[in-house]
C-alpha cells in the first residue's frame, strides 16, 4: 500500500483548499457587483500580483540577479518574451559566475 | 467548436513553453525532496495532479513529517493560495467564451504562469477555452510527469538554481508585467506592490509578501481611479 492515510488526508486537504481559492475568485465578482473603481483595481491584479512574486526575491538575490533582472527589463520592451526569457537566463548564468 | 480550435490550442501551448521547460527541474526537485520526506511516487503523482501549485506544495514538502500534520498543511495551502482569490476574480471577468459549468472545472488549473498567460491573452484577444487548454494541459502535464519523476530518480539532480532555472520564471514574470505596461500609473502599482512585498517578506515571513504586495497594488490602483488619474485604460 503506497498511499498512507494521513498522507492522503493531507493531500486532498491541501488540493480542496486550492481549489476553493481559485473557485472563490470565480465567484467574488458576483457577490460584490461591480463598478468603475472595482474595475481598476481588478485592471491592475497581474501587474500588483506579478511584482509582487517576484520582488522579494530580486531583491534578496544578491548583485547578479538584481542585474540579471535590469537586463531582462531592458530586454522585455523591445523583444518578444521568449527572447527576453533567453536572454534574462543566460544573463543570470553569467553574472552568477563573476559574482561567485 | 469553432474551426480554428487546433491553432488556438498550440498558441497556448507555444505561449506556455518557456515555463513548461522552466518546470522541468522543479518537477524533479520536489519529487526528490518529498521523496526524502518518505512520500511514494504514487503520493507524488497524486499530490501534483490533485493540488497543482507549485509553491504551496514545495512549502507543505518542507513541513511534511510523519504522520502528516494534515490539518496544519491544508491551512498552509490555504494561505499561500489566497492570492488565487483575486486572480480568479480578475481573469473571470475574460471566460465570456467558456460555458458557466466549465469555469469552476477549468479554474481549476489556475496556477500562476497559466493565469498570467490567460490574461495577457485576454488583453489582446478573445481568451478562447481551446487556448486556455493550450496552456493548462501543457504545464500541468510537465508538473505531474516531472515531479513523479523526481519521487523516482531526482536524487541525483543538482539544484536549479545553479542553472539559471529559477530566474526562467523571473525573467517570464518581468516580460509579461512590461506587456501589461500602461503608463506611469503602472510604475506606481509596481512600486506599491514591490514595497509592500519586500517589507511583507522581511518582516512578517511566511508567504504572506505575495498576497500583502498584491492588495498594496491593487489598493493604490483603486486609489488611482478614485482620485480620476485614470489608472489604467478603460477599454473593455
Amino acid at each position: 500500500m503506497s498511499v498512507e492515510m494521513s498522507n492522503l488526508l493531507a493531500i486532498v486537504g491541501m488540493a480542496l483548499a486550492t481549489w476553493a481559492t481559485r473557485l472563490a475568485g470565480l465567484g467574488l465578482l458576483g457577490l460584490v457587483g461591480r463598478n468603475r473603481v472595482l474595475e481598476s483595481a481588478l485592471d491592475a491584479v497581474p501587474v500588483a500580483v506579478l511584482t509582487a512574486v517576484i520582488a522579494p526575491s530580486i531583491v534578496n538575490g544578491g548583485p547578479a540577479t538584481t542585474i540579471a533582472a535590469a537586463v531582462t527589463v531592458i530586454a522585455a520592451i523591445r523583444l518578444p518574451l521568449l527572447a527576453t526569457v533567453v536572454i534574462g537566463v543566460a544573463s543570470v548564468v553569467v553574472l552568477r559566475m563573476l559574482f561567485a | 467548436m469553432a474551426p480554428n480550435t487546433t491553432s488556438e490550442f498550440r498558441a497556448g501551448a507555444l505561449a506556455i513553453a518557456p515555463a513548461a521547460i522552466a518546470v522541468v527541474p522543479f518537477g524533479l526537485l520536489l519529487g526528490a525532496l518529498a521523496a526524502k520526506k518518505g512520500l511514494s511516487p504514487l503520493e507524488v503523482a497524486l499530490m501534483s495532479a490533485t493540488i497543482f501549485a507549485g509553491s504551496a506544495q514545495f512549502v507543505a514538502v518542507d513541513f511534511w513529517q510523519h504522520p502528516a500534520p494534515w490539518a496544519f498543511l491544508t491551512l498552509t495551502a490555504l494561505t499561500i493560495n489566497l492570492r488565487h482569490v483575486m486572480m480568479g476574480a480578475s481573469l473571470s471577468r475574460h471566460l465570456g467564451a467558456f460555458s458557466p459549468a466549465s469555469r469552476s472545472l477549468w479554474i481549476f488549473f489556475l496556477a500562476d504562469e497559466i493565469w498570467a498567460m490567460a490574461e495577457r491573452r485576454a488583453a489582446n484577444a478573445e481568451l478562447t477555452p481551446a487556448y486556455y487548454a493550450g496552456l493548462a494541459m501543457t504545464l500541468y502535464l510537465n508538473w505531474v510527469c516531472w515531479s513523479t519523476a523526481g519521487s523516482l530518480f531526482g536524487s541525483a539532480m543538482g539544484d536549479p538554481v545553479t542553472y539559471g532555472f529559477d530566474f526562467a520564471f523571473t525573467a517570464i514574470f518581468i516580460g509579461l508585467i512590461i506587456g501589461f505596461w500602461k503608463g506611469p500609473p503602472t510604475a506606481v502599482i509596481m512600486a506599491a506592490s514591490a514595497l509592500a512585498a519586500i517589507a511583507a517578506e522581511r518582516f512578517v515571513g511566511g508567504a504572506w509578501y505575495i498576497l500583502i504586495g498584491g492588495i498594496a497594488g491593487i489598493v493604490v490602483a483603486a486609489a488611482l481611479s478614485l482620485l480620476q488619474l485614470e489608472a489604467v485604460g478603460d477599454e473593455r
